[in-house]
């Protein structure tokens, strides 16, 4: 699914900042089939139904019919065929000795014919006999407007294979294929293969899954038979995508994103000379490049797949090298599969990222989950020998008593059915099947390369202050990266944490020299695919990587293994000396110096860097594995390359020239120390860094007693390069990568002032949209570090430069709050006084004209004035005017009312934040005014959503993303969990709080527009908001949100505030608002989809001018955090984490709290100056209203009065570009539709109004399909508006269901409803449940055993606060994640059960997966394990195993499960309770420490709020 | 005059064991040093002001929050030292570090911690709604403890370079101007009037708050490093600028702003009515044991003394005069008393308009608040009393003052000292043959780099800036050595 990589589709190429590499998709992907092999018709209709069923996790374009694609892969239906063909010459060969194209023409008459020549001449060519075309028949009116529009000529080429048939033909076509594809090139973007195969046909298009049947008429054939169908509903963020991006591709669908594409692509493109196979012989080389450079990633991973697969290997092995399951050291997996994997590790990086796929020769069907699972594939088995499995189940009708088996695949495991031996394959059977085949584990264990005394305990490194010194300086050392960086690493084994915005210019418009790696910002995942937990799903992180010489990845050769294994990419000085002087075969290590001749100029500068590569190469040549680039001991003369830059262009020549992988890049520098520098690094190539000079500081740090515990100098060393690897997994994590194997060279990061020359050459396929500096800037800084090493002065020779990136210095960064901008905002709001605001805002407009931020470099163009009278008043702009989401919690209670109560009196919104909010504040105040927040915020925490607060909103936000930390998660720790938060979190005082990386039941694209159709459903009248952080790509992202039905999307920039977030973060992640508002406004524009959602813009907004700006670049609502805070009072201490904010703002310690000095009127009186600004700019430049003033981004200009060296690059062009309004409006006109009027809550609203309105008791009977979705949860927004949160009593309402739910089954359930489902569910069930009670059973007629089937899929009653579910059979994964308070009973449930856990219940009547209980802080799992399988399976992280003996724990257990036994009729409860004294000892209790603790102390109330150390909210 | 520095520290033993930093505000509260007993210091002109300890400076450090945007050092010190970190340093014991980076910022850091009204302090956080820190005491115990441990020791510069400077001057301005471009390696020779350097800081400045140890330790230390320092040479009488010029590459007027505010009221002329200046300046003379004759004696002893000022000068003079046992002392001040704590007109982190009180406040005499004085009363040509009327703030032009009707009244005064500051340089001949260019109050006029109007000829301190604080005058200092670092490049 994701970034095609070059689009050609109707939208040719990129427009200002939208480019269609950025496009995600996601999508419905699934297969049915019969086991036995036979050819039914059946099959085709089954399968283009399921595609019906589906398509809700689909979307439409700008105009509501073209689908973003659908199709459908078969088997080659040969009866049909011959039907068809029936009276043509030559004949159809036999069945499997001819081959079918399935293709794509050029819609010209002209081209047409050429391209088909083409095709006959090169079948031809290739010694096949070419039979002819059949035009495949269509009926282009099934089609939406835009895909008519742009539909190829379809039709299908048949070929006689000439005596081949099998494997043979199959190649044959392959080798064909490829040349076909290359040389059609020049005929243009049209032509495309779908398929050409002697197995398999693809009907695919832009189109809804409903509508492939009508379109292709060959389908509704009864002759048209398969034993298989593979199908796909793609779900795209942009509104044009192209018919070949749809799928199925030949071989598989994939549901998901590949994040390290452009990892994979190089690696992929650097084994190609390497590759080699006897069944190619030389034709190998007609085959390459193996990967299309236009496909998506999916395409690209056919590719790869198809490579392999024709090679040799077979299909479902090809699979498990692409995407391995997790076998790291803390994976329980035996030793012979882990062998397996290891040695195919060596082979292929894994293809990361999320992935859901369905995979088919002709001859093998299957499925295989990539290792976080996050994509669900559900299946049903019916007794018949008939097999589905998809997205969702119930997306076929299958009668009850027909079913054998339902189940639902894992996390990292995959499914089979053989069609020549008629069966089911299993995870278990087929791995380990594979790892039979060769002796893998011994081949390992065998070649595997240690180097003695690698990675043993580091030795102390001596420290010579004096050289010390020069050698910080240069590299660029301030106080600040030693004080604020390593100190806190080496002291901790952390990340430091840091709080507030980042308010110093961006490195391309900071006047101190900036290292390359601050030009560089991280990419990282939100909406379409998830960000990691790498703390609590460590499992499935790894840092391991392999240096030497790659092989053939084509061979299954024990020399293969030969390779150096490192666990962790950070080498010590001891590592170094053993890899410097290594001398084996295929192991032999060249040094490279990385140095320029100081002073000497750009050219030379240029000219070492090309030396380096020449070198590298060489060695490369020379088979030299190890290339060691170096600056230490650089000669005197010498000042060092940006390790980056030379890393890079390195790494770059060795791919270019084929030999990168048989070659590792070691970077020994003394420049990188920070975790951005060292993932940069990887990113760029590196496969292992040794910053030595970092271990130097450290060293010295120890000596001089400046850490802040007492260790010696190697255990200071352990931490620091602790806290680099843990730096590194967040830093992956956050963009989805599991594996260090396929984050290297993948690039992602995108470049923000650079220009593009450096890009080009340098770093290419890395993104730089605003230009910037050149080589020429880049020598000038490395430059400018080499003269402070040698012109020091004598009154600071001991001393290094302040640095001051993140704490103000006056001779350091430049930072707009100052002492002076801060005093005067607060005076002038106090005094409210016009005078000193505008003194206020001179400072910060003029200061980010000195080149803070790119706004500053913006000027207004002239233009005809109106008089300011005529100007929309004060009264209707600060409507507008939104402030920032940040919880109660982060901040205190008296900062937190005070801007909800300015912000009422405004008419604008204050936002919740994520950490809920009081009732008591849904009350309006005496006076009138109110505190209740307008916006409440929905995060991945759920802390706090119950129905109350979700109907006491006016806007409900899902937060995707924060400026300081996007794709993090955060930590609020007991201590600071006070009675007061615990109360408005729905969670256990003193108990840790943890909020997940990524939004449970957000894991891609169709999920988000579920959660906001859940949510709209909640509560009709609040419109729902998206907010994301700009970074490359949002605005595609911005748009898959405006198809999700999104009222709203808020795009922050990166610089937004935070109370706390690691540094790295504040600093590298993300990007300026500037562009990220442009890109989603050109991009909303282009797509047609800009006149259905509004744009609000936050992130270090300070003045009216910069409203202005955001305004002219397409926002039309505006938020403040920053600035309303310190009108509060905060004086930008950044200690927001550390709870002793002095002036009471960011802190819960009760004295501290009495020193707040903020009043509403401040706070109002700030809003209205800011409009006062805002109307003054408006004048001048003739708006009279706001709303003609948005998206008029032609009006910015870049100031020409800029003559800072450094901004002289950039090009602020594509920003400014406006997309004209022809497309379609530029700012929202009309209202999205949700698609709520018809839902099944509205009948059951009307059945239930007995309830809602007298309190009389109601039952309801429905029957339920999988495209009923969030069933219940408009119903309990109805009791949770007529009666808060406690609802109505038990079972007043009860509706009973038959069939297969759909998604979010009971979310948000309010007390009083009881919902009964006979069948079963999806995932999502019980989220945020808020008191109802559930129970699922499996339908009276199943034969099957419910304890060992799933019936309910993954993330169940995330995020519930109260109310019970029973479920009788096994869930999915993730079950009941971040519950805070609901009881629950499953007779099984996956992997990651009971995640972030913080109260509740939790009885699992059978086995659980791997990882249960991560980041469990609170409530009780009672887990019954006859098998006493489960203590490996239990991530012990935070929770103690007991036996279950304290009486009230017996009563307790044996209470629900009573319960459950009463509503569900389980039998496995039957047998338990009938055995109870046997049985009760086969119970694990699941007793989180810290939850252990507080139980102990409950009855000591809200004791003073201790300090904190770390704070992560 | 010898101090005994240990007799400075304060006795009480400090109980704790430094709790962890973070938040160290909550845990400790401020603690100035104090003072020595009132009687006891009453009866020398020690220096009054007690230390802390050790372990409480540390203590104290560890209420420094590292603040995000450090007003002290961005908005307070006009050094922009750099308190959050020195603070820290202190705190975690580094005192060599603390010393290397206080020294990068401030010349003189042993004069500003005794001297320097800090304003710092008065725009720390904590001043907001705490105390805040105790930075003067901090930077004290820094430079004192790198004077005790030998870091700061004669370093002069490796190699000379050609170039030569001329510093006019040896108060605080002309000795951070020569320390800065000495340590670059040019030579400098200060040029002072007087017997012995150190301008305000020595003739100015009661003992009681800064012993001349202290100076001469730093005059020890430059003159080690290579200045040298021309004594009683008055420039412009004893030698020509012209000489000047002609020997030096760049020349640097430090001369301060030494021309007092008069008062022109009936009776001025009167005998028994003083400068402040003159009065403290004899008092610094006789303690140093230099040769005052021929100077007029103004003793304040038995005598009633009105004091007519009531800022710094003017507390000087009432601890000056209790010491020479005055018989009474009342000080005068135009303004209204100030508010006990920040007032409004002055909100955080300006420097407040509060009421100081000065260690000689605690030691006796009166202070009254908006009084004018409208005519000194004589008897047989000396002074007998002052006639005084209360000043009505608010009613006249523009906020300004009016006598308040029928408030007048007398005080008998034996010695009056007149304390209402300076008006600008004293005119000295040099100011002709050079040329300089002044502005309408009569300070020499600078450019951006200090220089004056004469290519080459430097100024800097009150000479140029007007009457101002000593910390100020370093901060000019450094910035003319700047300039004058880039006119020898």
């Amino acid at each position: 699914m994701l970034p095609a990589v070059r689009d050609t589709g109707m939208m040719a190429g990129r427009k200002g900042l939208y480019d269609p590499r950025n496009e995600h998709d996601s999508c419905g992907v699934g297969f049915v089939v019969n086991i036995d092999g036979r050819e039914t018709h059946d099959i085709v209709e089954r399968g283009i139904r399921v595609l019906q069923n589906l398509v809700h996790r689909g979307a439409a374009g700008g105009d509501d019919r073209t689908g973003d694609g659908a199709g459908i892969l078969v088997r080659v239906p040969d009866e049909f065929l011959r039907n068809q063909w029936q009276g043509r010459q030559p004949q159809l060969p036999a069945r499997g000795s001819y081959g079918i194209g399935m293709i794509f023409l050029p819609r010209a008459g002209n081209e047409r014919r050429q391209a088909q020549n083409l095709v006959g001449t090169i079948v031809n060519e290739e010694g096949f006999e070419f039979l002819g075309w059949r035009d495949v028949p269509v009926d282009p009116s099934a089609l939406g407007e835009t895909a008519r529009r742009q539909q190829p000529h379809i039709a299908q080429c048949l070929i006689g294979g000439n005596g081949l048939d099998g494997d043979e033909l199959e190649r044959a076509l392959y080798v064909a294929r490829r040349e076909l594809e290359r040389r059609a090139r020049e005929i243009g973007d049209e032509f495309y293969v779908a398929s050409l195969s002697s197995r398999t046909l693809v009907y695919k298009g832009m189109m809804m899954g409903e509508q492939v049947r009508d379109f292709y008429t060959d389908l509704a054939d009864p002759s048209f038979t398969s034993a298989v169908a593979v199908i796909h509903q793609r779900y795209s963020t942009n509104t044009f995508p192209s018919w070949k991006l749809s799928q199925p591709f030949r071989y598989l669908a994939h549901n998901g994103e590949i994040n390290t594409l452009r990892g994979n692509r190089g690696q992929m493109r650097s084994r190609e000379d390497a590759l080699s196979a006897k069944v190619f012989g030389r034709d190998i080389k007609r085959l390459l490049p193996i990967i299309d450079g236009e496909g998506s990633d999916s395409a690209n991973l056919d590719n790869a797949l198809e490579l392999l697969n024709m090679a040799g290997r077979e299909l479902p092995l090809c699979m498990m090298m692409l995407i391995p399951q997790a076998w790291g050291v803390k994976y329980p997996v035996g030793p012979e599969l882990r062998g397996f994997f290891e040695y195919h590790a060596g082979l292929m990086e894994p293809w990361d990222g999320p992935a859901a796929t369905a995979f088919t020769d002709g001859t093998v069907v299957g499925s295989l989950l990539d290792r976080n699972g996050l994509r669900p594939a559900r299946y049903t088995i019916t007794k018949d020998g008939f097999m589905v499995l998809a997205s969702e189940t119930g997306v076929l009708d299958i009668s009850p008593e027909d079913v054998e088996e339902k189940g639902s695949l894992r996390p990292g495991q995959v499914i089979l059915v053989d069609l020549d031996k008629k069966r089911v394959l299993k995870d278990g059977e087929i791995k380990s099947t594979y790892a039979r085949k060769q002796p893998y584990r011994r081949w390992v264990e065998e070649n595997k390369i240690t180097l003695h005394g690698l990675f043993n305990d580091v030795a102390p490194v001596e420290t010579d202050r004096a050289r010390l010194l020069r050698l910080q300086r240069l590299f660029g050392y301030s106080r600040e990266d030693i004080q604020l960086i390593l100190t806190p690493m080496a002291s901790t084994g952390h990340e430091p944490v840091g709080s507030m915005g980042n308010d110093a210019p961006l490195a391309v418009l900071s006047e101190r020299p900036q290292l390359l790696y601050s030009y560089f910002r991280q990419l990282f995942a939100q909406v379409t695919n998830p960000p990691i937990d790498p703390i609590r799903e460590e499992l499935v992180m790894s840092l391991m990587t392999f240096m030497g010489n790659r092989p053939n990845i084509l061979a299954d050769d024990p020399r293969n293994a030969r390779l150096i294994k490192l666990t962790h990419p950070i080498l010590s000085n001891e590592d170094m000396e053993r890899i410097k002087s290594l001398d084996m075969k295929h192991f032999a290590a060249t040094v490279i110096p990385m140095g320029f001749p100081a002073g000497a100029g750009e050219y030379p500068f240029e000219e070492a860097i090309e030396q380096l590569c020449s070198r590298a190469e060489t060695a490369a040549l020379n088979r030299r594995s190890l290339i060691i680039l170096t600056d230490r001991k650089l000669p005197e003369h010498m000042a060092p390359i940006p390790a980056l830059l030379a890393a890079s262009a390195v790494n770059r020549r060795l791919v270019s020239r084929g030999s990168r992988t048989s070659s590792s890049i070691i970077v020994e520098t003394g420049e990188a120390r920070e975790v951005h520098h060292v993932a940069a690094l990887l990113g760029y190539g590196a496969t292992a860094v040794n910053p030595y000079l970092a271990f130097e500081t450290v060293a010295d740090l120890v000596e001089r007693g400046a850490l802040d515990v007492e260790i010696d100098v190697t255990m200071a060393l352990e931490h620091y390069m602790d806290a680099l690897r843990k730096g590194l997994l967040k830093i992956m994590s956050k963009m989805g990568v599991s594996t260090l194997r396929s984050y290297r060279g993948a690039q992602v990061f995108e470049a923000v002032g650079l220009n593009e020359d450096v890009v080009e050459r340098y770093f290419s396929g890395t993104s730089s949209r605003i230009g910037g500096i050149g080589l020429s800037e880049i020598y000038g800084e490395a430059n400018a570090r080499y003269d402070a090493m040698v012109n020091v002065r004598p009154e600071t020779a001991t001393l290094l430069p302040s640095g001051g990136h993140y704490s103000y210095r006056k001779d350091g960064e430049r930072h707009l709050w100052t002492p002076e901008s801060i005093s005067a905002l607060q005076q002038a709001t106090r005094r409210n006084d016009v005078e000193l605001y505008r003194k206020y805002a001179r400072s910060i407009n003029d200061q980010a004209r000195s080149q803070s931020t790119l706004r500053g470099l913006f000027r207004f163009k002239e233009r005809k004035s109106v008089p300011i009278e005529e100007v929309e008043p004060v009264e209707s702009i600060v409507k507008r005017f939104v402030t920032g989401a940040m919880s109660f919690g982060s901040i205190s209670r008296e900062a937190h009312e005070t801007l909800a109560v300015a912000m009422n009196r405004l008419g604008g919104m204050s936002n919740s934040g994520e950490g809920g909010e009081d009732p008591a504040r849904y009350e309006p105040m005496p006076n009138g005014d109110s505190r209740c927040s307008a916006v409440k915020q929905v995060a991945s925490g759920r802390f706090g959503v119950t129905t109350e607060y979700l109907v006491n909103a006016r806007e409900l936000q899902i937060k995707m993303a924060q400026g300081a930390k996007p794709g993090e998660g955060g930590q609020l720790p007991g201590h600071k969990v006070n009675d007061e938060i615990a109360r408005v979190r729905y969670s256990t005082p003193g108990v840790s709080l943890i909020s997940p990386p990524p939004h449970h039941d957000i894991y891609s694209i169709e999920d988000i527009k579920q959660l906001i159709f859940d949510l709209k459903n909640v509560n009709r009248e609040a419109r729902i908001s998206v907010k994301l952080v700009a970074e490359l790509g949002v605005g595609t992202i911005a748009a898959g949100v405006a198809k999700a039905h999104a009222d709203m999307v808020l795009i922050s920039g990166h610089d937004g505030g935070t109370g706390a977030s690691p540094l790295s973060s504040i600093k590298y992640a993300g990007v300026p608002w500037e562009i990220g508002l442009a890109e989603t406004q050109q991009t909303l524009v282009l797509n047609g989809l800009r006149d259905r959602i509004r744009v609000q813009c936050d992130g270090q907004l300070k003045t009216g001018r910069d409203v202005v700006v955001a305004a002219l670049l397409g926002a039309e609502e505006f938020g403040f955090a920053t600035a309303p805070l310190v009108v509060c009072g905060c004086v930008m201490m950044r200690k927001c984490h550390e709870n002793i904010c002095p002036v009471g703002v960011a802190t819960q310690n009760p004295e501290l709290r009495k020193r707040f000095g903020g009043k509403p009127e401040y706070v109002v009186n700030f809003f209205r100056m800011v409009a006062g600004e805002v109307r003054e700019h408006m004048a001048k430049l003739g708006f009279r209203t706001i709303d003609q003033m948005v998206g008029r981004s032609d009006l910015l200009e870049m100031d020409g009065a800029v003559s800072f060296w450094k901004a002289r690059g950039l090009d602020f062009s594509r920003l400014f570009e406006s997309c004209g309004a022809d497309a379609g409006g530029t700012r929202c006109l009309q209202e999205q539709k949700h698609g709520i009027d018809d839902v099944m809550d509205r009948g059951l609203i009307k059945e239930a109004r007995p309830a809602l309105d007298d309190g009389e008791r109601v039952e309801i009977h429905r029957e339920v399909r999988n495209v009923d979705r969030a069933v219940g949860a408009m119903l309990s927004g109805e009791i949770a508006r007529q009666y808060g949160h406690a609802g109505l009593p038990d079972d007043s309402i009860v509706c009973h269901f038959e069939g297969a739910a759909g998604q979010s089954f009971g979310a948000f359930g309010a007390h009083g409803l009881t919902l009964s489902l006979e069948g079963e569910a999806n995932d999502y069930l019980g989220k945020g449940l808020s008191g109802a009670r559930i129970v699922v059973t499996p339908p009276p007629p199943a034969t099957y055993d419910a304890a060992c089937n799933v019936i309910c899929g993954n993330v169940l009653l995330y995020g519930a606060t109260t109310g019970d579910v029973y479920i009788r059979g096994r869930a999915g994964e993730r079950f009941a994640v971040r519950n805070s308070g609901a009881n629950a009973v499953v007779e099984g449930v996956g992997d990651h059960g009971c995640e972030y856990m913080t109260g509740g219940r939790v009885v699992v009547l059978g086995e659980t997966g791997v990882n249960f209980a991560a980041g469990m802080s609170g409530g009780i799992a009672y887990v019954y394990d006859p098998d006493s399988v489960f203590d490996p399976r239990c991530n012990l992280d935070m929770v103690d195993l007991e036996i279950v003996e304290e009486p009230g724990d017996v009563e307790e257990l044996r209470g629900m499960i009573q319960r459950h036994m009463e509503y569900t009729g389980s039998s496995r409860a039957w047998q338990i309770l009938g055995n109870w004294e046997a049985c009760l000892p086969l119970f694990v209790k699941v007793f989180p420490m810290e939850y252990r603790r507080v139980l102990g102390r409950m009855t000591v109330q809200d004791e003073a709020v201790e300090r904190a150390e770390v704070v992560n909210d | 005059m010898v101090v005994d520095h240990n007799s400075l520290w304060t006795r009480q033993p400090e109980e704790s064991v430094l709790m962890g930093k973070v938040g160290g505000f909550l845990d400790f509260s401020r603690k100035d040093p104090g003072y020595r007993a009132a009687k006891k210091r009453l009866a020398d002109f020690e220096p009054v002001e007690l230390r802390l300890l050790d372990a409480e400076v540390r203590a104290q450090a560890a209420r420094c929050m590292d603040c995000g945007t450090p007003f002290c050092h961005g908005c307070g010190c006009p050094l922009a030292n750099v308190v959050p970190e020195l603070n820290d340093l202190i705190y975690r014991g580094r005192w060599k570090e603390a010393a290397d980076l206080l020294l990068s910022t401030n010349n003189f850091p042993e004069f500003t911690a005794r001297v320097c009204p800090a304003p710092c302090e008065a725009s720390c956080v904590l001043d907001i709604n705490d105390e805040p820190v105790t930075i003067r005491q901090v930077e004290m115990a820094i430079v004192e403890k790198a004077f005790e441990k030998g870091y700061i020791r004669p370093r002069a510069p490796r190699r000379r370079l050609g170039k030569k400077l001329a510093v006019i001057g040896s108060g605080p301005a002309g000795l951070a101007v020569a320390d800065k471009v000495n340590r670059r390696g040019y030579k400098v020779t200060v040029y002072e009037s007087a017997l012995r350097p150190g301008g305000i800081l020595r003739y100015g400045i009661p003992d009681f708050k800064l012993e001349k140890a202290i100076i001469d330790r730093r005059i020890n230390l430059m003159e080690a490093e290579g200045i040298e320092f021309e004594l009683g040479v008055s420039v412009g009488e004893d030698v020509s600028c012209r000489f000047l010029q002609d020997r030096f590459d760049a020349i640097c007027l430090t001369g301060g702003s030494r021309q007092p505010r008069d008062l022109a009221v009936p009776g001025r002329e009167l005998s028994g009515i003083h400068f402040a200046m003159e009065f403290l300046v004899l008092q610094n003379m006789l303690l140093a044991g230099d040769d005052c004759s021929g100077m007029r004696d103004i003793n304040a002893k038995g005598k009633r003394v009105v004091i007519i000022g009531g800022g710094d000068t003017g507390a000087d003079c009432l601890g000056t005069a209790l010491r020479q046992r005055a018989k009474s002392v009342c000080q005068l001040e135009i303004l209204p008393e100030p508010p006990e704590k920040r007032g409004p007109d002055t909100p955080w982190p300006e420097w407040p308009n509060k009421l100081r009180k000065s260690s000689s406040h605690e030691e006796g005499g009166e202070r009254r608040w908006s009084t004018a004085t409208k005519e000194f009363l004589g008897r047989n040509g000396d002074v007998v009393g002052v006639r005084a009327i209360e000043a009505e703030w608010g009613a006249g032009q523009n906020g300004g003052r009016v006598p308040r009707e029928r408030t007048e009244y007398e005080i008998e005064a034996d010695l009056v000292l007149l304390a209402m500051g300076f008006v600008g340089p004293v005119r000295n001949p040099l100011f002709e043959e050079l040329g300089l260019e002044c502005d309408e109050r009569g300070n020499i006029t600078v450019d951006g780099r200090n220089m004056t109007s004469v290519d080459g000829v430097f100024a800097a301190g009150d000479m140029a800036r007007g009457q101002s604080l000593i910390v100020k005058a370093m901060l000019d200092g450094r910035k003319a050595a700047e300039g004058i670092l880039d006119h020898f490049a």
